[in-house]
């Protein structure tokens, strides 16, 4: 039976925003944790862990996230876990988020003048405290544009949740469509959904970039 | 090169008899094949200030980023105030506790205000009370004659300014020598005179000093030891008047009669 695409249908849609954003947190939070971590391995004086955060970042940067997200769902079934859709969404988009977040944090870090390490150093601060009252506080001030760019990516990346199974925005499209056979409608409100979360963030973050470069300049 | 100071007035040899605070014997460093440093022997006793001067690329600010190593050296040994570097974090965390260092670029952090850049080692390294360590910090800014400044930005201060911030901040771990690299050389004409009237207030106080830098004038007048590097070598030290009327090696009197032709 088909169903027409009425104000139910609509609301349904809406109400999947909140499954796309809480993805969308989840996932920033834990790529941001387990990115920093990445970060500061990337800029160690020690070979072996530079090298394994530049494995890391490599393997998730060169595959489909698509498939990462395949790899920890049904990774996890042959492991003997029973991960649900939403776990699974949850750990492949930190990992995936990690690896991202980790290489434009490397960055920052690095974009900080080697004289404050020195200077640093030289006062006797050992590493954490030289990154924690120095460096990072400094880094942070380069890092937050691109990171609030990197959280647009993200927003739109959890639609591929959608695969697997986690009834967010984009699943729910699938389900209205799948009742009402409206693809170009549906499909087109999904779209300016998607667009009215990530189009306010591209604005900050251009904003940022720019108040940034002023105060650089 | 312009100087605040008359280079014609060498004072007498001051004597100098404490102990030893710095040692470095038989100190080698490589940068891949280039030989920075060779063969590097250097004693300094308490209270000795010495000005390092040379071409550029002579191993000298290399050698005095050895002493706290930033820059670490492949032979020989160095050892300050009884402490001999090693391996040992705690060893080396107890000589940059007695070094403080000053850059050419001053190296203050933009982030923080003036009394907060003085705070953060007392505060990070000593766990000094933060009302001690401003207290510490206020004295030493007055020293240096900015107190005013306290709570401005570094960005928003002169370079000879952040200069004497910069000597503020290392005076604030109350160090038993000061390093200074090239601390006029990043500066405007105008503001070389307020640094060195600062360098040479401290001392005048009895301070440690080993100064890199090409103000011969500073030299004449505050040191009691001049050293010339040239190619990763010690090549001749003296008390200033020797030096500068009588310098012995060849490459000392061409360095000379470069840099004070002009």
């Amino acid at each position: 039976m088909i169903r027409a695409f009425g104000y139910n249908e609509f609301l349904f849609l809406v109400s999947a925003m909140q499954w796309t954003l809480a993805l969308s947190a989840i996932a920033f939070v834990g790529g941001a944790t387990v990115g920093l971590v990445i970060a500061l391995a990337r800029t160690s004086d020690i070979k072996a862990v530079r090298l394994a955060a530049t494995g890391y970042i490599q393997l998730f940067q060169g595959t489909p996230l698509l498939m990462q997200l395949f790899l920890v769902f049904f990774g996890a079934t042959v492991l003997g876990l029973d991960l649900n859709p939403w776990a699974a969404a949850a750990l492949g988009l930190t990992l995936n988020a990690s690896a991202f977040l980790g290489e434009i944090w490397r960055g920052c870090i690095q974009a900080v003048p080697r004289g404050q390490w020195e200077a640093a150093s030289a006062l006797g601060l050992r590493y954490p405290g030289l990154m924690r009252y120095v460096i990072l506080p400094q880094a942070v001030k380069v890092a937050v544009p691109p990171t609030v760019g990197f959280l647009v990516q993200l927003i739109k990346s959890t639609s591929l949740a959608a695969i697997i199974g986690f009834t967010e925005l984009t699943r729910a499209g699938q389900i209205v469509n799948n009742a009402t056979f409206q693809p170009f409608l549906v499909f087109g409100i999904v779209a300016v959904l998607y667009f009215l979360m990530c189009w306010p963030l591209s604005l900050l973050s251009a904003r940022l970039e720019r108040r940034y470069a002023l105060a650089t300049r | 090169m312009a100087s605040a100071y008359d280079t014609t007035d060498v004072p007498a040899p001051r004597p100098v008899s404490g102990e030893v605070v710095i040692r470095m014997a038989g100190v080698q460093k490589w940068y891949d094949s280039f030989h920075v440093l060779k063969d590097i022997e250097l004693e300094v006793r308490k209270g000795e200030r010495i000005v390092i001067c040379g071409p550029s690329g002579s191993g000298k600010s290399t050698l005095i980023r050895c002493i706290n190593q930033l820059e670490k050296h492949q032979k020989g040994t160095i050892t300050v105030n009884g402490v001999t570097i090693d391996a040992h974090h705690r060893h080396l965390d107890q000589v940059r506790r007695d070094v403080g260092m000053v850059f050419q670029q001053f190296n203050l952090f933009p982030h923080l205000t003036v009394v907060e850049n003085c705070m953060l080692a007392p505060m990070r390294v000593r766990g000094t009370s933060k009302q001690e360590a401003r207290d510490i910090a206020m004295k030493y800014l007055a020293r240096v004659r900015i107190p005013e400044q306290a709570d401005k930005y570094p960005g928003q201060l002169s370079g000879g300014q952040q200069q004497r911030v910069a000597i503020a901040r290392s005076l604030c771990m109350n160090p038993k020598v000061m390093l200074f690299d090239e601390p006029t050389s990043a500066l405007d004409p105008e503001m070389v005179k307020e640094v060195l009237d600062t360098m040479i207030g401290l001392a005048e106080d009895g301070m440690t000093m080993l100064c890199v830098t090409h103000e011969m004038g500073f030299a004449k007048s505050v040191a009691d030891r001049v050293i010339f590097m040239d190619r990763g070598e010690i090549v001749e030290q003296a008390t200033p008047a020797e030096f500068f009327t009588n310098p012995r090696s060849e490459r000392t009197r061409n360095f000379l009669g470069q840099i004070l032709t002009h």
